[in-house]
């Protein structure tokens, strides 16, 4: 393998910036070259947000749609829009929560819900791992995204510590303890 | 936890993962800028992140956010002719409103040194076009720098401090959205303290710096002689991968990784001239590049400005190797990524680009438009006036989030320009016009940035119109800096100028804000409503940051009669939908605001008792 390339897409307001930046930190402990960018602008206004990291042997730190081994989504139809980068045989890990969007809410679309995005991955042989706990604070979903990645290794080489390491530089203390417990009881399940 | 300010300011070189604007931060530290200046817009507000992540005390240069662009760049110039190194930052379009004083740097000794960083944004990502600034380099006779990733922002911006210092010469230093954005480990130098020298300003030493009548040859002179030795630096950033193939391609910037990722082995059988400076530009090295070649393909994000002067040289030396430059339209729109460069590629050598096979499963991706935050105290003014503006008013919008106001369900604002517009462009449009009501919208921002000049046009022409300012305490689009307003009262303002009828109503309070909203629509002169609610994203988050997370939040009562105002009109992203059709509040995004409760005509909405927690302070 000489590149794997990861996509992640939310809405604005879920912190995917905070999730990219562990993970790439994550990447870097882990010995391995890695390069992303995060969009930023007017679509934090509760609008698409996605970022790209790129692991390996690359140049730009854009993916392309079809060359992506790993969708990383915070929401259900955030989940769909990213399966559209998959390759064949790629994997798509998903928090199970719904932020609907405008032509759903305004009932010019129907909310898309699990069972379509199963039936979606069936066709180009994708792996699904679905993400859904209780929890204290919505914005620890990311973080229980996370865990659910160290815990299947789906990005090669990248361990446990690595991420635990990551979190660390970022997050003060009192961030920092709720979050590693939520991400430890989450690997340890 | 590592702070980014401790690590910016420390002594030893090091390398950390950053994006391009936070390693420029630390070239400005290491470089000995001592003035830097800015107006908020994206992609470069991360710059002044990372400038305000090191305490004031300890950091070596003065930073201010500005007015607007145009003082900002004025700040800097005044600095670099006192002797002092400066940096200005701003997006895209702010070169329009810095241009009349930019177009004159290149004319005057720049003792200190100057560099102009620009954001450029070709995608359109979060501006109002995506032009391309190169053009005012030409216009300008200045030197523009075009890194390719966030490595290369740092190293280039040192260089182009030693360069602007040496030539007393103004240089921009040019990123677009994902130079800015880009984030890898970047390997930094060491850094060397220095004492900050005396004022050097002086005109019989360095002037002229009047542009007036006969100084005027003489300083254009004087900026094309410096263009001259901009030539020669330019063969320096110059950067050539030769394997004696006889097809080559010319290209700049970040389209240059793009390339390299959709070429893959095939790099093997091309070779490329990477251009640094893309103005002006590296002749030698052109000329050389064409004349080992038998067709070069140029492959440039946005305008055709590198092809037009490659064609000319070839031109002048009478070479006649094949060159192709843009196709068609499409070849001028939108930013470079792999997937656009591989598409651009295909057009002229298919056989170069490795195919990537989309996926072909037939997905349900549905749209989702950005919108105005929960609890956005915008989103009353919008209601309000979609139910009261009639079909044939026209209502102006202006830059920030309520240009968000245009977007379904609301559809207020029509029309828009560029930043404080709106005044100017409604009093043309309530020209030999009796019968259609116009009404304008601004920002606190921008109503100081450059909205107040077509407030006064308006007083002392008497147009007649009605201006919305929405005021939110911040710039908030930019991601909540300050503005003048911390200091100056936009009422005060405008009654000295002689704005006879002022309404300041808090959005909150919607019966209000539809009675003074209704009366001011039909007065008979011009007049203005301060719309003002506080940002309620910047509330939230400091809410949080004091540790208060759990607060009451919105539940839709059993008195619901589905008549889904809230959904439909309000549109606050808090209220879905379920499966059955019912209404109820998504708790991760409701703030417990409450500003939805009067849009319901069954009086169903209700704040839930919920005991709040957390440090109440």
């Amino acid at each position: 393998m000489k590149t794997f390339n990861i996509y992640m897409v939310g809405v604005g307001g879920q912190g995917i910036g905070t999730l990219s930046e562990i993970m790439i930190r994550a990447v870097d402990y882990s010995g391995q070259n890695c390069i992303g960018v995060d969009t930023h602008g007017l679509a934090q206004r509760g609008g698409v947000v996605s970022s790209h990291l790129k692991v390996g042997d690359v140049n730009s730190p854009l993916v392309m749609p079809g060359d992506v081994d790993l969708v990383i989504a915070l929401e259900r139809h955030e989940a769909v829009r990213g399966m559209s980068y998959l390759k064949f045989g790629g994997t798509l890990v998903y928090y199970d929560t719904s932020w609907q969007p405008l032509p759903v809410r305004l009932g010019k679309e129907t909310e898309i819900t699990t069972s379509e995005i199963e039936e979606f991955s069936k066709t180009n042989n994708l792996k699904i791992f679905r993400v859904h706990y209780d929890l204290p604070d919505a914005r620890m979903q990311n973080i229980a995204i996370l865990a659910t990645i160290a815990k299947y290794q789906l990005i090669p080489k990248v361990e446990v510590k690595h991420y635990l390491k990551a979190m660390e530089d970022l997050m003060s203390e009192r961030i920092f303890e709720p979050n590693k417990e939520l991400f430890l009881r989450i690997i340890n399940d | 936890m590592k702070t980014l300010g401790e690590i910016l300011i420390q002594e030893f070189p090091f390398s950390e993962i950053v994006i391009g604007n936070t390693a420029i931060v630390r070239a400005m530290i290491e470089s000995g800028v001592k003035v830097v200046t800015s107006y908020p817009g994206s992609p470069t507000p991360e710059i002044a992140e990372a400038i305000y992540s090191i305490p004031q005390e300890k950091r070596p240069f003065y930073f201010e956010f500005s007015t607007n662009e145009k003082v900002a760049l004025e700040l800097a110039f005044g600095a670099s002719i006192n002797g002092f190194t400066s940096c200005v930052f701003f997006k895209s379009v702010g070169m329009n409103v810095v241009a009349d004083s930019f177009v004159q740097l290149s004319m005057m000794e720049l003792l200190g040194g100057m560099v102009v960083v620009i954001g450029d944004d070709p995608g359109a990502n979060s501006s109002q076009n995506e032009q391309d600034n190169r053009h005012y380099a030409r216009l300008s006779y200045t030197p523009i720098l075009e890194p390719k990733d966030a490595q290369e922002a740092y190293d280039m911006f040192l260089k182009a401090v030693d360069y602007s210092r040496s030539l007393r010469s103004p240089i921009i230093l040019r990123l677009t959205t994902h130079t800015a954005h880009f984030k890898q480990k970047v390997n930094f130098g060491r850094y060397f303290p220095s004492q900050v020298s005396e004022p050097m300003f002086n005109v019989d030493k360095n002037g002229p710096y009047i542009p007036i009548a006969a100084n005027v040859p003489i300083m254009k002179k004087r900026a094309l002689e410096k263009l001259n030795r901009w030539k020669e630096i330019a063969e320096n950033f110059a950067y050539v991968s030769q394997n004696n193939n006889k097809r080559g391609i010319i290209t700049a910037g970040l389209p240059y990784l793009s390339l390299l990722d959709i070429l893959g082995e095939n790099v093997q059988k091309v070779d490329i001239l990477r251009l640094g400076m893309v103005y002006p530009l590296p002749r030698k090295a052109i000329v050389e590049f064409l004349r080992t070649h038998d067709e070069i393909k140029i492959i440039e994000e946005l305008d055709d400005f590198i092809e037009q002067s490659v064609k000319s040289i070839a031109f002048e030396e009478r070479l006649n190797t094949k060159i192709i430059g843009k196709v068609d339209i499409d070849d001028w729109i939108g930013e470079y990524t792999p997937e656009k460069v591989s598409y651009v590629l295909k057009k002229v050598w298919p056989e170069l680009v490795v195919s990537i096979k989309p996926s072909e499963i037939k997905l349900r991706v549905i749209q989702r438009p950005p919108q105005l935050c929960p609890g956005c105290g915008h989103r009353p003014v919008f209601y309000v006036l979609s139910k009261i503006l009639s079909k044939e008013d026209i209502s102006v919008a202006d830059i920030g989030c309520h240009t968000l106001g245009f977007l379904e369900p609301y559809k207020v604002g029509q029309v828009l320009l560029s930043m404080g517009h709106s005044t100017a462009t409604a009093s043309g449009l309530s020209l030999l016009n009796t019968s259609r009501k116009v009404v304008a919208f601004l920002g606190d921002s921008t109503f100081f940035h450059a909205g107040i000049p077509g407030i006064i046009n308006a007083i002392f022409n008497n147009h007649k119109f009605t201006l919305i300012i929405m005021e939110n305490g911040t710039t908030a689009m930019t991601g909540h800096q300050d503005h003048a307003g911390k200091k100056i009262k936009i009422r005060t303002l405008l009654e000295s100028i002689g704005v006879k009828h002022i309404w300041e109503v808090d959005t909150y309070q919607q019966n209000k804000l539809e009675e003074v909203l209704k009366e001011a629509l039909n007065s008979d002169e011009f007049n203005v409503v301060i719309a003002k609610h506080p940002c309620m994203l910047k509330f939230t988050r400091e809410r949080r940051r004091k540790g208060l997370v759990k607060v009451p939040q919105m539940g839709v009562t059993n008195r619901c009669t589905l008549a889904r105002v809230c959904i439909t009109k309000f549109a606050c992203p808090s209220f879905q939908t379920d499966t059955m059709g019912n209404v109820y509040v998504n708790k991760d995004l409701c703030i417990g605001d409450g500003s939805c409760v009067p849009v319901c005509p069954s009086n169903a909405l209700e704040l839930e008792k919920v005991e709040s927690v957390g440090d109440k302070k």
